[in-house]
């Protein structure tokens, strides 16, 4: 028995039915559990937009909630809202788009280095999706996805601003793999709730959010533009602060927001 | 029956993989830090475990000795993938938790162990008990880490605050080495240490002897 398991011809057999009886298997798994998988990862996307919005509602299903946020383009090379030709141009379908992907794109996106990157992206999509949140015609809220690196990882979250463009509403990662305990305390709710009515821009349209080590003073003239720094953190917080005014700044949103503030909402 | 027991229970305490066999050791250290993080890596690894164990004791007699490793690696890779789409679908939020855990149980020392150990001699619904039972002893050394990383590290327990912590305007000051990789080091050690104490069969012969203090004028 043994012997006749070690001919060439019999470990040839056993290994190539294995194979494929296991890639039948792992296949089957794969694509049956795709849609399921599929919707996950969108349910999740919604939550954490809603979520830094601050319009996660207990009791009420992510979905119905989310029919009211409106999914718009932003062409970041122009800083307006990528016309209908940009976006078949571009293949891209808003409900879908996937900044992740096309930032990998040649195509899609700019290569930064050394002073244009201050939060170490290396590359940076052209187009972004953006969240509105209208109450009527007007612009209620408006939601921005920001990421940069912190210090083992990149961290993605979505930023929340008022419609004056400039108030912080709400600000959080939902995807950061920073030390637990340390920089992994960007998760904190509490830390999260002190970005709530910051104001990112100073009189002369900097960004300048920023997290300030040991702690706001509130006599500080500038605190409404600074948060605590995270204790033990010093390389993620200065991460958080790179890459806020990074995306808030000129090569990210900045001149879009600016022309929304002068324009008024539409 | 005594003999299913056995076999089923033995892990747990007499013959802990961890605790005993010192497998498993690297997802020991990751996963440990939560407990309901944990708990997921320990139903993973039982059901993989038990059902490779399975597989691979109805082809033991026809899995050629040249290829036996690779064909058990196949095995236990087609489940762990399994494993991980299914959680992506049912469990998401802790799928994105134990990231590429999950796919690191095809290198964990106690599937492939108990392949070749047990699955390639015994039969099949023996093995898939054997299967379960190394696994519980798994889940058993992960929770009792997870349980003491936890609370020491973060005052929770499945993320229920227990002790109200500083940060949160509390009393409880959080341990942050509990939350490193290297804390689970200590505890499984202190375990080691109890089980073996309460166990003392477990405790093996030392491998060589330390002389007794030799006297100052010996030594010159």
């Amino acid at each position: 028995m043994a012997s006749s398991n070690d001919s060439i011809q019999k470990t040839i057999i056993v290994a190539l039915s294995l194979c494929l009886v296991c890639s039948i298997f792992v296949a089957a798994a794969a694509v049956g559990l795709k849609p399921i998988q599929n919707a996950n990862k969108d349910l999740d996307r919604k939550r954490n937009i809603l979520s830094a919005a601050g319009m996660l509602v207990p009791g009420k299903s992510i979905d119905e909630v989310f029919q009211t946020v409106e999914t718009r383009i932003v062409n970041l090379q122009t800083g307006v809202f990528a016309t209908e030709a940009e976006i078949k141009a571009a293949g891209i379908n808003p409900a879908t788009y996937d900044q992740k992907a096309a930032a990998k794109n040649p195509q899609l996106s700019v290569a930064l280095s050394g002073e244009n990157d201050p939060a170490s992206i290396k590359r940076r999509a052209n187009f972004s999706a953006i969240y509105l949140v209208k109450s009527g015609d007007d612009i209620d809220r408006i939601i921005l996805p920001v990421h940069g690196y912190g210090l083992w990882s990149t961290m993605y979250g979505f930023m929340a601003l008022k419609n004056d463009f400039n108030t912080v509403i709400g600000f959080g990662f939902y995807s950061q793999g920073e030390t637990p305990g340390l920089g992994g305390e960007v998760d904190n709710p509490n830390w999260k709730a002190l970005w709530k009515g910051k104001e990112v821009y100073d009189d002369q349209g900097e960004a300048v959010l920023q997290l300030a080590k040991g702690g706001v003073d509130s006599s500080d003239p500038n605190a409404i533009h600074k948060v605590d720094g995270l204790s033990g953190a010093t390389l993620t917080s200065r991460g958080v602060t790179n890459l806020v005014q990074y995306w808030l700044g000129e090569e990210g949103f900045g001149p879009f927001l600016a022309k929304l503030r002068s324009e008024g909402a539409q | 029956m005594s003999d299913v027991k056995k076999v089923l229970f033995g892990p747990i305490l007499a013959n802990n993989p961890i605790a005993l066999q010192i497998l498993g050791i690297c997802s020991a250290l990751a996963v440990t830090s939560s407990l309901s993080v944990s708990l997921v890596m320990a139903i993973a690894l039982t059901l993989v475990t038990a059902f490779s164990s399975f597989f691979i004791a109805i082809i033991r007699n026809h899995i050629p000795n040249s290829i036996r490793i690779i064909v058990q690696m196949i095995i236990i890779a087609s489940l762990v993938i399994v494993v991980d789409q299914v959680l992506k679908a049912f469990a998401f939020e802790i799928s994105k938790q134990l990231s590429v855990f999950v796919g690191l149980i095809i290198t964990n020392c106690i599937v492939m162990g108990r392949a070749e150990a047990f699955a390639m001699k015994n039969g099949p619904v023996m093995s898939f008990v054997d299967g379960i039972g190394n696994g519980l002893g798994y889940s058993a050394m992960l929770i009792v880490v997870a349980f003491f990383r936890e609370l020491l590290g973060a005052g929770k327990l499945f993320g229920v605050e227990i002790f109200a912590t500083i940060q949160n305007g509390g009393w409880y000051q959080p341990n942050g080495l509990m939350l490193l990789p290297p804390s689970a080091f200590f505890v499984i050690g202190l375990v080691i240490w109890v089980l073996r104490s309460y166990k003392t069969e477990q405790v093996e012969e030392p491998e060589f002897k330390i002389a007794a203090n030799s006297r100052a004028q010996e030594a010159l």
